[in-house]
């Protein structure tokens, strides 16, 4: 297909579908927790408003949670159908621990989503807040057995190699807690929290445009605020720490993210833009500030820094896209702590619900979440290439024995399907997000159809009904 | 070496006790899909989808365990298995995605209910049919050099896989109609005892046909089956089946609730056990063993009491989850 070999289209397929799973785990991580602080308000204060706000965005989570469980059963049988040579060698290391990552958390989360959606009624407040916890608490321990497995294709450590030619384990610990995966796991859900807090922050100000004195878009707004405030800065921090981090193991990668094709004998500089020339091996148009890259790299203005020039060309990773991607998160992290600054400001001047201007600002960064999420992990996955295991075992040498018919169909099929179920899903989430959370808002509703954001005037009579 | 035996083994027994879970847990509610079409009526289809929507995650996580454990536990099965039958797997995704968004979608808009609803059918149609078809590509055996599938990608397309497909498309049908004895009332229990006895004969012919016609496809699984000392396990599972079915069509006459249930999944049970004497000790049938396709103990070791403590754990809060649900769900209450 378009004249793509089946490493490519493999390849494509995997960056495909993980692109577009790994949006609803960064929502459904933030919202979960959400979802249980707000919980836990609303038994702590009896206040309604928490409730209605709880059921408010219960009904946008199962959308997104179930979006997410089934574009993550094809990421867990992607690796045997298109990967399977790379399953037979990287298995024994990796498979446990994606196997305990379902024990431990996929059957949590499944284990309690129901009850968390329909069972208020049916348990009483008390079991029902332990249910939502439990599914927040899934949700991250989710993501520390994942990014454990991902942060071990980085930064390997803990095992040998058999005579089959598989990699094994002489030491889990070293495995499951390598180098990088402390910064990854710190650095992937503050991402989580922040693409919540924006979302949340968007919906709170798109209706307190339309009326600043709701009580839900007003608690909502405030909380994704203080939210942005908070962990903006530290995401910066973490993702400093996490790039210091990368720089000792994966030092390639830092070469492409910076667009350094040349060695700096005495200083390298921070390149703000430029075109990467992969053929060429050249930044050209560059506009960078001296000595800069030295000094936030290895804070030390005249250290020297190795290029690209110092790597056999066949080891280097793609770097426009790894070079563009690491911008697009950076230019929109800075604009979060822009915001989160900006709300902080109006806060302390008592204009927080009402200064038009910077509810605009929220509702613009409502998907810049999404978007940085992505943007990061496209940079630390093409840095990692042209590697599945960092400096062990090439993409090339990982794929399937299949032919490219079977493989381009497959992908022919999965951007189809995706785009269908995407298309609706966001349809009917924006859908639910057009109304503002009313007094007594039913939770997840299926007992009649319900055409605009579930109001099933009925159910909202009674408190803590949800639905009919 | 004593050691590393006995681990494949337990691990065999473990991934096989996960894919049974899962097919009688999706089982029942891929089967309400299947039997969508024979249930036209918005608010019978309300009531269906209700019976399921806050356990049907849980049940397709088993899944995800089977396919992960494969992957843990026997990564060179895992890694031939799979670009095996790389067509039936791609169809199965698609179409448990289509029936796993329909869950939520089917509610969120009035306008396209109905392609939601044609998507949950059909979805759940292609993934039981792709389930089938690649239990009886595994069957058949698959085309191995070295370390590596060496088959083309339409070898899985036989006409025993197809019946292995039909037929488990058969027995998804007849759980879901059980299930639905046991959820409901009125009108629409008394459509699903109807259906449920149609689908116990069908169920009937499908097994005795895949029983005929696996003995055929190697002189192993024939060996099995018909000569000693196997045959000592394998022939009380035929009169076990003809001994459930009795059963079952004397509760499905007395119309009881529960039964029908517990002897559709008696004969998922059974059906699963004479696989198991087939093939056993193959993980990839005629040319891997569980031995071979084993993990180095270490892996296989770690993951060890996760799976003791954690499975009955995970079916304790599981089985609370259903607790919770218990009872009929009729039209007005619900759940929601």
């Amino acid at each position: 297909m378009f004249g793509l070999d089946a490493v490519e289209l493999a390849r494509a397929q995997f960056a495909f579908t993980v692109t577009f799973h790994i949006i609803f785990p960064a929502f459904s991580i933030g919202l979960a927790s959400y979802l249980a602080v707000l919980e836990a308000l609303w038994l702590w204060t009896g206040r309604d408003v928490y409730l209605n706000v709880f059921n408010y965005w219960l009904k946008i989570f199962a959308i997104a949670f179930g979006m997410g469980v089934v574009s993550g059963i094809v990421m867990s049988y992607q690796f045997g159908t298109n990967w399977s040579v790379y399953s037979d060698k990287v298995g024994p290391v990796i498979g446990p621990l994606m196997a305990y990552e379902v024990l431990t958390a996929f059957f949590l989360e499944a284990g309690f989503l129901g009850v968390m959606l329909f069972g208020l009624k049916r348990v009483g407040p008390k079991l029902h807040f332990l249910a939502t916890l439990m599914v927040a608490i899934g949700t991250l321990i989710s993501a520390f057995w994942i990014l454990s497995a991902n942060s071990w294709m980085q930064t390997p450590a803990g095992y040998a190699v058999n005579a089959e030619g598989q990699f094994v384990s002489v030491d889990w610990l070293k495995v499951i807690f390598n180098p990088s995966f402390p910064y990854r796991l710190v650095h992937m859900v503050l991402a989580a929290y922040l693409t919540t807090s924006l979302v949340v922050g968007a919906v709170g100000a798109w209706h307190l445009l339309r009326n600043p004195h709701l009580p839900g878009p007003r608690v909502m707004f405030s909380m994704a605020m203080w939210m942005a405030a908070l962990v903006a800065p530290l995401q910066i921090l973490a993702g400093d720490q996490h790039g210091l981090n990368t720089l000792e193991h994966q030092p390639v990668k830092i070469m492409a993210m910076e667009g350094h094709f040349e060695s700096h004998k005495d200083g390298a500089p921070l390149y703000l833009f430029g075109w990467p020339d992969q053929a060429e091996g050249k930044l050209k148009w560059a506009l960078g500030i001296p000595k800069f890259g030295s000094l936030i790299l290895k804070h030390q203005i005249d250290a020297p820094m190795a290029g690209l020039d110092t790597i056999p060309r066949k080891d280097w990773p793609p770097v426009p896209i790894t070079f563009w991607s690491f911008r697009i998160m950076v230019g929109l992290g800075m604009l979060m702590l822009a915001l989160g600054l900006f709300s902080l400001w109006e806060r302390w001047r008592g204009r927080l619900y009402i200064n038009r201007g910077l509810h605009r600002f929220a509702i613009a960064m409502g998907p810049a979440g999404f978007i940085a999420v992505m943007a990061g992990w496209i940079t630390t996955e093409t840095g990692r290439q042209p590697f599945t295991v960092y400096g062990l075992l090439r993409t090339a040498d990982s794929v399937s024995p299949l032919a490219a018919p079977a493989v381009g169909a497959s992908l022919l099929a999965f951007i189809i399907v995706y785009f269908i179920i995407f298309a609706a899903g966001v349809l009917y989430i924006l859908r639910l997000m057009a109304e503002p959370p009313h007094a007594g808002e039913p939770g997840p509703s299926s007992a009649q159809p319900v055409r605009t954001a579930g109001i099933t005037p009925a159910a909202g009579v009674v408190q803590g009904a949800v639905g009919s | 070496m004593s050691v590393a035996v006995d681990l494949a083994t337990l691990w065999a027994f473990i991934i096989a006790l996960a894919v049974f879970i899962y097919v009688v847990m999706d089982g029942f509610d891929l089967g309400l899909g299947i039997l969508f079409p024979l249930f036209p009526g918005k608010q019978d289809r309300d009531v269906i989808t209700n019976t399921v929507a806050p356990v049907w995650d849980g049940n397709e996580t088993w899944l995800v365990l089977g396919g992960g454990g494969l992957m843990a536990a026997f990564p060179l099965a895992y890694s031939i298995l799979m670009p095996a039958l790389y067509a039936p797997l791609i169809a199965m995704l698609v179409g448990l995605i289509f029936r796993g968004v329909a869950f939520e979608f089917r509610w969120r808009t009035r306008a396209q209910r109905n392609l939601w609803d044609i998507a949950f059918t059909g979805g759940s149609w292609v993934a039981a049919l792709a389930q089938g078809i690649a239990l009886g590509a595994i069957l058949q055996g698959v085309h191995v050099e070295g370390r590596h599938y060496a088959g083309g990608w339409w070898d899985w397309l036989t006409p025993f896989s197809l019946l292995t497909g039909v037929s488990l498309v058969v027995g998804y049908a007849l759980l879901g109609a059980t299930w639905l004895i046991l959820k409901t009332e009125g009108d629409l229990r008394d459509r699903a005892y109807r259906i449920s006895w149609v689908l116990l004969f069908a169920m009937l012919l499908a097994i005795a046909a895949v029983s005929l016609a696996t003995p055929l496809l190697t002189n192993q699984y024939a060996h099995r089956w018909f000569r000693l000392p196997t045959v000592i396990f394998a022939a009380p599972v035929p009169l076990a089946v003809v001994g459930v079915t009795v059963l079952m069509m004397k509760n499905l006459a007395q119309k009881h609730d529960v039964w029908p249930f517990v002897l559709a999944l008696a004969l998922f049970f059974l059906s699963y056990a004479g696989l198991g004497i087939s093939i056993y000790p193959y993980v990839v049938p005629q040319s891997v063993t569980i031995w071979q396709a084993a993990a180095p103990e270490r892996s296989q070791l770690l993951m060890l009491p996760g799976v003791l403590v954690l499975v009955p754990l995970i079916l304790g809060y599981t089985g609370w989850a259903y607790w919770v649900f218990r009872g009929k769900v009729g039209h007005d209450a619900g759940y929601h």
